[in-house]
């Protein structure tokens, strides 16, 4: 389990995780969901203790993670996959991990094969390495430990659909064996299809929490009329917050049913009216990070 | 694309234990090597101590044919290779960013610090002896080609002084590493540390008059210098100049850089 509580970051005036809080339990996989810049990494950062904190704490297995005595076979951590030194071998990378750890040596050649690195490939000088296979390499230092806890940002970049898929199962196999994964992305589809709770995140801060089926079911309602300034009016007078959504259509957190009868009270004729989770997690992303997106794009 | 090669559920924790400074050492000791630029920056100090011994068998006069003199010819190149090696040691973590691999597995971070230590002085010592070796062959190889007579001109305290100066000049560099935390500038500083520190004071010594007595205990260079020249033994008083030049500027910048690697943040 991991714990972050009240967690702040700040670089001058600039405030990169602004009173973070979130939990990411066992048997789980929690995607940190979040636009580029968001505070995805740095928090990450400050859980493995590589960045302080200004202030909150963050604990993994209930200890600040300084505290762990061999945190490798504790916590998986995978944050940046071309962090290495670019002379060494593949094998060698795995080679100091083993060792910083005390595990037996058959251990390297062993998660070799989980990430399917081949003994050729693993013979290269990492500067010789695609994304993808520095990411697999990535996974098993993370993985050698045996940890019950893997911390890994972004762990997808770079891994063809194949990959994608077989880390997609592997994590799925961790979490449903009791172990806790965090794994952050910033790509919506990725964290729909493998986590199970979604922790999102823009501009530092925490925009929205809980389990995968609470956030869809959160969505609220997407209403369509011919005359939308007249419905919206109508909204506002029943003391519905609305907003256009850029389609011709309004976006509500209200039920269908409220909605439909503010409509039915004012005598305006809906062309739709609808739960507005068919687009997924993905409109809702866009959603609650548009105001604190840095492109500003959405209205 | 196997599954993870374990079983259904996590294996039973075992209580961990902590990881003790002999391991971190030995791994540390590992990574020195285990690059090619690495693994050829050490062997470059046995390959110059061969090429310093030949040039002296080559070029010295006959009479000068003494082990001194072998082991003065070699000191050279490994004055400027030991800080290399230890500047690297640590400054690789930075420039490589190897560091946000070693930082996490070992969160405390003045314990990775001190294993380099270790390994780089470990390093240089092997070194020395090693340079040792090599001029003692070289002065059995050359008196035996031209045939002058062997002189063995070095007594153990000598020796056991240019260990000491050579483990002295590789910890200026460790600690610049330590300080700066990036090859290129520690490699720099290293230079104006060695070479325009020296010429600095020296100048001040020649034309200012009060300096003059004051350079032994504020040049590290010079007071180290005493270590090297394989004559007797040394003063009390040029202990002091070592002890009093290291404590300024090898002691305390190596404390603020040690203060530095514990807070900053590792990308």
């Amino acid at each position: 389990m991991i714990e972050i509580t009240a967690v702040t970051r700040r670089y001058g005036t600039f405030t990169a995780v602004d009173d973070v809080t979130f939990t990411a339990r066992a048997g789980r996989v929690t995607g940190f969901l979040g636009p580029n810049g968001a505070g995805k990494s740095t928090t990450m950062r400050i859980i493995v203790g590589l960045t302080r904190a200004h202030s909150g704490t963050a604990t993994v297995s209930g200890r600040k993670y300084v505290d762990l005595p061999n945190p490798g076979v504790e916590v998986g951590v995978l944050l940046d996959a071309s962090a290495q030194h670019a002379g060494r071998t593949g094998r060698e990378i795995l080679t100091i991990a083993q060792r910083f750890m005390g595990l037996p040596r058959r251990r390297v050649e062993e998660m070799l094969d989980v990430v399917s690195l081949t003994p050729d490939e693993a013979s290269r000088r990492v500067r010789n390495y695609s994304l993808g296979m520095r990411q697999r390499l990535g996974i098993a230092t993370a993985l050698i430990g045996d940890p019950e806890v893997l911390i890994l940002d972004e762990p997808a970049n770079g891994l063809d659909p194949a990959g994608i898929r077989w880390m997609r199962d592997l994590l799925r196999g961790y979490a449903d064996r009791g172990g806790t994964v965090l794994l952050s992305s910033h790509l919506l589809h990725e964290i729909e299809v493998i986590a199970d709770d979604i922790v999102m995140i823009g501009n530092g801060r925490i925009v929205s929490q809980g389990t995968k089926t609470e956030l869809l079911h959160t969505a609220g309602t997407l209403v369509r009329a011919t005359d939308l300034a007249e419905l919206r009016r109508a909204l506002d007078e029943a003391g519905i917050a609305a907003t256009p959504s850029g389609d011709g259509s309004l976006r509500t957190d209200v039920i269908p049913e409220l909605v439909g009868k503010a409509a039915l009270a004012a005598g305006i004729a809906l062309t739709e009216l609808r739960a507005a989770e068919g687009a997924g997690l993905e409109e809702m992303f866009l959603e609650l990070t548009a105001a604190s997106q840095r492109d500003g794009a959405a209205a | 694309m196997t599954a993870v090669a374990a079983g259904t559920t996590l294996p039973a924790r075992v209580p961990v234990r902590g990881i003790p400074l002999l391991r971190v050492t030995q791994v540390e000791l590992r990574k020195m090597f285990d690059t090619r630029s690495g693994f050829w920056l050490i062997a470059s100090i046995v390959i110059t101590a061969f090429l310093a011994t030949a040039g002296v068998i080559l070029f010295a006069p006959d009479d000068q044919l003494t082990y001194a003199t072998f082991v003065s010819a070699i000191q050279f190149p490994i004055a400027v290779i030991l800080p290399m090696i230890a500047i690297l040691a640590v400054t690789s973590e930075w420039s490589q960013r190897s560091g946000l691999t070693t930082f996490t597995l070992i969160p405390h971070r003045k314990r990775v610090i001190s294993a380099k230590a270790i390994s780089s002085v470990a390093v240089g010592v092997v070194s020395v002896l090693l340079a040792f070796v090599i001029g003692a062959l070289g002065n059995l190889a050359g008196t035996g080609i031209t045939g002058t007579a062997l002189v063995w001109n070095i007594s153990v305290t000598e020796f056991l002084y240019f260990v000491l100066g050579n483990v002295l000049s590789l910890l200026i560099g460790f600690m610049l590493g330590v300080l700066i935390r990036a090859s290129a500038g520690a490699i720099a500083a290293y230079f104006v540390y060695s070479f325009l520190l020296p010429t600095i004071f020296g100048l001040l010594a020649t034309s200012v008059a009060w300096f003059r007595d004051l350079q032994p205990w504020v040049d590290v260079q010079y007071a180290q210098s005493a270590l090297f020249v394989l004559e007797g033994t040394l003063t009390g008083e040029q202990w002091a100049n070592i002890a009093v030049t290291g404590m300024i500027w090898i002691v305390i910048p190596l404390a603020i850089g040690l203060g530095f690697v514990t807070r900053v943040e590792v990308k």
